[in-house]
């Protein structure tokens, strides 16, 4: 009997080591330990056995019962693995398709740079405020210096609508804003990034294009502190390096009025087709404000004194992206916006 | 202005010999405020001797070539040479190989044979520019004097190695328009004197001359006379120094006005005595006098232009060009010169309409009176030094100006205090005497004596900004004032919106605001006036938008032309119109969508639905979530928008934009768009974002449809659900939308999902029941809607 057993172990472990599916293991299990198993059949036929045989023989039994359970409980987990993973690998995709998405938006690089030039200024303390964009006569050029017949009218030929009434030429129309709109005459700080327009269109010059302004008034303000906000205004748009160069110049609403050159960021000044070979770019125009205009505003100028400038935003974003054709910040072609669709 | 540095050392002892002098000077210039365009040396071109001519043979295989032995004074070269001038024994100018020309390098070469090193040059090929040159220049080389010296240099024999550097000067600056000012200013740089000019005639016999001066556009009116003149060509010097300063030498009379004009900034004007009457009148013209000018046009003038008449008829144009009647011939013998002073306004008005000259465009920068009077003498002494003038004693003189120097008080504090500097008062004046301006040292003030050439002077700031210039600007040291601390403030609110909509997926364009006058008036209710420029660039752009979709519309079709799609854009901008005869200008946010706005595989074509989901996400982001509604209300939708496929947005009630599609008479593509103003949303108070408690208790979820006419709004029908809902509904939305087999012509079924809660409890299912029913029968008594089972 003992052979017997032994038999039946060894092709019961054949069996079950040939089972590739839960099905043909379930087979095998009833095979040799169901109901009616071989294994089972062998004790029933236990009585037969002598006294001395039951026990060594019952043992044996159960040991090979005991031994065939576990196999086919770890082979039944197994397997179900098996299984689970077959049925993922079926369901498998392609990663590398599209994915489906909403289309994607981009900033205008012209309100990237003014943001970002807000953001400088209000850290500094800086208000950032507006003005209208169809202005009076009164406010872009009266109340700046510019009397009817001033010849440096000529520098600006404008877009009027009446006599009284045309497109701003400059931001610094809302200088004079400012100042009259503070009743209590008290100082100043703030910018002005706006559109503008002047009756030209070429290559370089687009009818509409945009400024920021900067005023600050308050006592004790000198030329001293106009170079030191602007190298830092400068240096925080064009990179640590830039170096700045004041040339005096000519506004009728500054006195002394300053032209800013900046150290060329394409050649470092060394010369190249940007800077037309003179190592400097003309990027801003700057001055401290004139007694007369600070006067016609309201301000006391034996007690106040103040200093202002301006510049091109266009040029900014142009040199900022790289942007060789100023045209191409108005034709928004969706091949030009939609490259600026990404954190700086 | 052309500034030549021969001509600038008559008044200025200054080392100017180098192209890197020139530099030098040039970028000086430009630290003290006087940018320039170019700058460089009057001939360019290198690599050039004096030659001489020694054999001139015809080339044996061309009928117009020569071929030249030519004496360099070190070797004597072979030269063909293609001029018919060429002959034995000329002193010509040589260019060796390797000079560089402004037509190229020359080079060894061999011509039809006959080898060739180098080339016999005319003026016209050193690069002189055409406009001053006579005929015998352009048609053949240039024939030195006999007394050239063979192997010299021909540039400085000819006296035209001379540096010129091209100013743009500030509108302010017209003392500069002279080679005396511009000495003064260099003078100052470099600390050098200017030289005195020599103003020495005789006078002889007394002038019989009468003055009318009959318009108060006139302050000052200079005449003197001057007899037997010889008229002939200027010497090279004075030619040189006329082109270098960017002015062509006509005869020597001609030539002396225009450079007494260069060299003190005054214009005059020389008149053929014998076809005056003995007088000159200046008063304005009359409207439509007629008047042929020195370049043979008619001109048409108006009672805003100054002339010059001889008492019978207009003969000149003042401060901008004389008559063509009057004019300096060959045949003149005597001459009345006129060294005047007219208004500037007037003098800009009258040559930006007829013609710009190098005469208006000083007087309308403004004149020194001192001056007027300087020139007319140095025209004087020039006639007569260089046209055997006989000059008539005594001067006509009508004179209303102050020639006295202004005084200006200054304290050295008021200069430190605005330039941020540390100057002390000997550097102060030492800077003013550079300047040439008179210093009275007062105990606690300086008094500055400016004088009159610096019309731009009249305030002690003026004189701030000369200390800063001459001190040098990269003297100050910037610095960054220690002020109160205090937040910035901006407008973040439109930030927000531009993120929002860039999230969103659009693109962010910039528009023109000028479009033309059809195009502003798109778009819009008609209910407004258009604005206008008076003086547009083009037809294009005459008027302004009154509608931002005006532009995006372009710009979509811009991007189409161009092959690009799925074009989603945004712009917030201003549109500008005129109401009961005020101008408004009002902030808007406008979008434009088309094409697929889902990616990938599973697309999405854009539809009203998809712009108006972008339109709800921007409203709810601002707050104004449950407060707007879509309102298909044809009367209120500009002709541009398919009637059955728009709305307008209202929130609180109040119209503030409109969506929908462009009609497809004007699109036959989808096209999606919309437009908010945003000063009226804006205007409309949020309250603060806060936190509302939620319920603990578990929700019920209801789905009922019904079958209701297809013209009923799924927005009445969800009021209607909500009103009778009461508090206990949480949310209500439509679900599902079906017409067509098995529901009955006319009407659509239409699905809600309605969630009901309490936030203390669970609700009953007798309470549940309750509310449902009075929904239902709300839609029913309300839409006449049946329930579908």
């Amino acid at each position: 009997m003992e052979e017997q057993v032994k038999q039946i172990e060894k092709n019961a472990l054949e069996d079950l080591k040939n089972c590739a599916e839960l099905k043909a293991l379930e087979e095998t299990r009833v095979k040799y330990l169901g109901k009616k198993g071989e294994l089972t059949a062998l004790l029933k036929q236990m009585g037969s056995l002598s006294k001395e045989e039951r026990p060594v023989i019952g043992s044996l039994v159960n040991k090979v019962r005991d031994e065939l359970e576990e196999i086919i409980s770890s082979k039944e987990v197994e397997l179900k693995k098996a299984e689970i993973a077959k049925k993922l690998e079926s369901e498998k995709i392609d990663v590398t398709l599209p994915s489906t998405k909403a289309r994607r938006g981009s900033k205008h690089p012209l309100n990237r740079v003014i943001e970002e030039v807000e953001d400088l200024f209000v850290s500094m303390g800086y208000d950032v405020i507006s003005g209208p964009e169809l202005e009076t006569d009164e406010y872009c050029f009266e109340r700046l210096n510019l009397p009817k017949g001033h010849p440096a009218r000529d520098m600006q030929d404008s877009f009027y609508i009446t006599t009284e009434y045309l497109l701003r030429t400059q931001t610094s129309a809302v200088q004079a804003r400012a100042m009259m709109a503070n009743k209590e005459k008290s100082p100043i700080r703030v910018i002005v990034p706006g559109k503008t327009y002047r009756r030209e269109d070429d290559a370089t010059h687009s009818h509409q294009f945009n400024q920021v302004e900067g005023l600050v008034i308050d006592k004790d303000i000198t030329f001293a502190d106009l170079k030191g906000t602007l190298e830092v205004f400068m240096k925080k748009m064009l990179g640590e390096d830039t170096k700045l160069r004041f040339r005096p110049s000519y506004f009728p609403f500054t006195e002394p009025s300053y032209e800013v050159d900046v150290s060329c960021f394409k050649c470092g000044g060394k010369g190249c087709n940007l800077c037309k070979h003179t190592g400097w770019i003309e990027l801003l125009g700057s001055g401290m404000v004139h007694p007369n205009v600070l006067k016609m505003n309201g301000y006391d100028p034996d007690k106040y004194t103040g200093f202002a400038f301006g510049t091109g935003l266009d040029r900014l974003a142009m040199f900022k992206y790289g942007i060789t054709d100023m045209r191409l910040l108005y034709a928004n072609d969706v091949r030009f916006l939609s490259q600026f669709d990404r954190k700086d | 202005m052309k500034l030549s540095t021969n001509f600038l050392k008559d008044y200025l002892d200054i080392d100017i010999n180098s192209k890197e002098d020139v530099y030098k000077l040039a970028e000086d210039m430009t630290k003290v405020g006087n940018e320039y365009d170019s700058e460089g040396i009057l001939i360019e071109a290198t690599n050039l001797v004096i030659g001489e001519v020694l054999e001139c043979e015809m080339h044996p295989d061309s009928d117009h070539l020569h071929v030249c032995k030519v004496d360099t004074g070190k070797e004597v070269l072979q030269i063909v040479c293609g001029a018919p001038n060429v002959r034995k024994g000329l002193k010509v100018i040589v260019a060796l190989p390797g000079a560089k020309l402004p037509g190229g390098e020359i080079k060894k070469s061999v011509i039809r044979g006959q080898e060739s090193n180098g080339m016999l040059c005319s003026i016209a090929e050193l690069g002189i520019e055409s406009k001053f040159l006579r005929e015998e220049d352009k048609a053949g080389i240039h024939k030195l004097d006999k007394d050239a010296p063979v192997g010299g240099d021909p540039i400085e024999y000819m006296n035209m190695k001379d540096g010129v550097i091209d100013f743009e000067l500030t509108a302010n600056r017209g003392d500069l328009l002279s080679i005396l000012g511009m000495a003064y200013e260099v003078g100052a740089i470099y600390d050098k004197k200017v030289k005195p000019i020599d103003l020495t005639h005789k006078d002889s016999g007394k002038l019989d001359f009468k003055l009318n001066i009959a318009t108060d556009n006139c302050t000052m009116f200079l005449a003197k006379k001057v007899e037997n003149v010889k008229i002939h060509e200027s010497s090279p010097e004075m030619k040189e120094k006329l082109m270098a300063s960017g002015v062509r030498p006509i005869n020597n009379v001609v030539d002396i006005s225009n450079y007494v004009m260069l060299e003190t900034g005054q214009p005059l004007h020389f008149y053929d005595a014998d076809k005056l009457n003995g007088m000159l009148e200046v008063r304005m013209a009359k409207e439509g006098e007629k008047l042929t000018t020195l370049d043979k046009q008619e001109r048409t003038l108006s009672s805003d232009d100054i002339v010059i008449s001889d008492g019978k008829r207009a003969i000149g144009l003042a401060g901008v060009m004389g008559g063509y009647d009057t004019e300096i011939t060959e045949n003149t013998k005597n001459i009345i010169i006129e060294s005047a002073i007219f208004d500037s306004v007037k003098i800009r008005r009258t040559s930006n309409k007829i013609l710009r000259s190098e005469a208006s465009n000083r007087f309308e920068k403004g004149l020194d009176p001192n001056r007027t009077y300087m020139a007319i003498e140095r025209s004087c002494n020039l006639l007569e030094k260089y046209a055997d003038a006989k000059v008539i004693g005594g001067m006509e003189v009508y004179d209303k100006t102050n020639k006295e120097d202004k005084k200006i008080d200054i304290t050295l504090d008021n200069i430190n205090n605005l330039l941020g500097s540390n100057l002390t008062k000997k550097e102060v004046v030492d800077i003013f005497e550079r300047l040439a301006f008179k210093v009275e040292d007062q105990e606690n003030k300086l008094t500055v004596h400016v004088p009159t050439r610096r019309l731009d002077i009249s305030i002690k700031e003026d004189l701030i900004e000369e200390v800063g210039r001459i001190y040098g600007v990269d003297n100050i040291q910037g610095r960054l004032k220690e002020m109160p601390i205090k937040q910035g403030s901006y407008d973040n609110t439109t930030r927000e919106i531009r993120n929002k909509m860039i999230n969103l997926g659009l693109n962010e364009t910039l528009t023109y605001s000028l479009v033309n006058e059809k195009e502003a008036n798109m778009f819009t209710m008609k209910d407004n006036e258009i604005i206008k420029i008076l003086a547009p660039l083009t037809e294009e752009r005459n008027a302004l938008r009154q509608s931002l979709i005006t532009s995006l519309l372009k710009t979509y079709e811009y991007n189409v032309s161009r092959d690009n799609k799925d074009i989603c854009l945004f712009e917030i901008a201003k549109a500008f119109f005129m109401n009961k005869g005020e101008y408004k200008e009002e902030n808007r946010l406008a979008c434009l969508m088309t094409g697929e706005y889902y990616l990938g595989l599973n697309t999405k074509q854009v539809d009203f639905y998809i712009i108006k989901g972008v339109c709800e996400e921007v409203l709810d982001y601002l707050g104004y979530g449950g407060r707007y509604s879509f309102i298909q209300d044809k009367t209120k939708l500009p002709e541009e928008m398919h009637p059955g496929k728009s709305a307008v947005i209202s929130v609180n009630g109040e119209v503030v934009g409109l969506i929908g599609r462009v009609t497809p008479e004007l699109c036959k593509e989808e096209v999606y768009v919309m437009e908010i103003n945003l000063d009226k949303l804006l205007a409309k108070k949020v309250g603060k974002m806060k936190y509302k408690e939620f319920s603990k208790f578990p929700a019920v979820k209801k789905d009922i449809a019904v079958i209701v006419d297809k013209n009923v709004p799924a927005q009445d029908l969800l009021k209607t659900i909500k009103n009778n809902g009461g508090k206990l509904l949480q949310d209500s939305k439509v679900f599902d939308l079906y017409e067509g087999k098995g529901i009955p012509e006319g009407k659509k079924s239409i699905a809600f999902s309605v969630t009901l809660g309490a936030t203390d409890r669970t609700l009953t299912d007798e309470e549940i029941n309750t509310i449902m029913e009075k929904i239902v029968q709300g839609l029913q008594s309300k839409h006449g809607a049946e329930l579908r089972k």
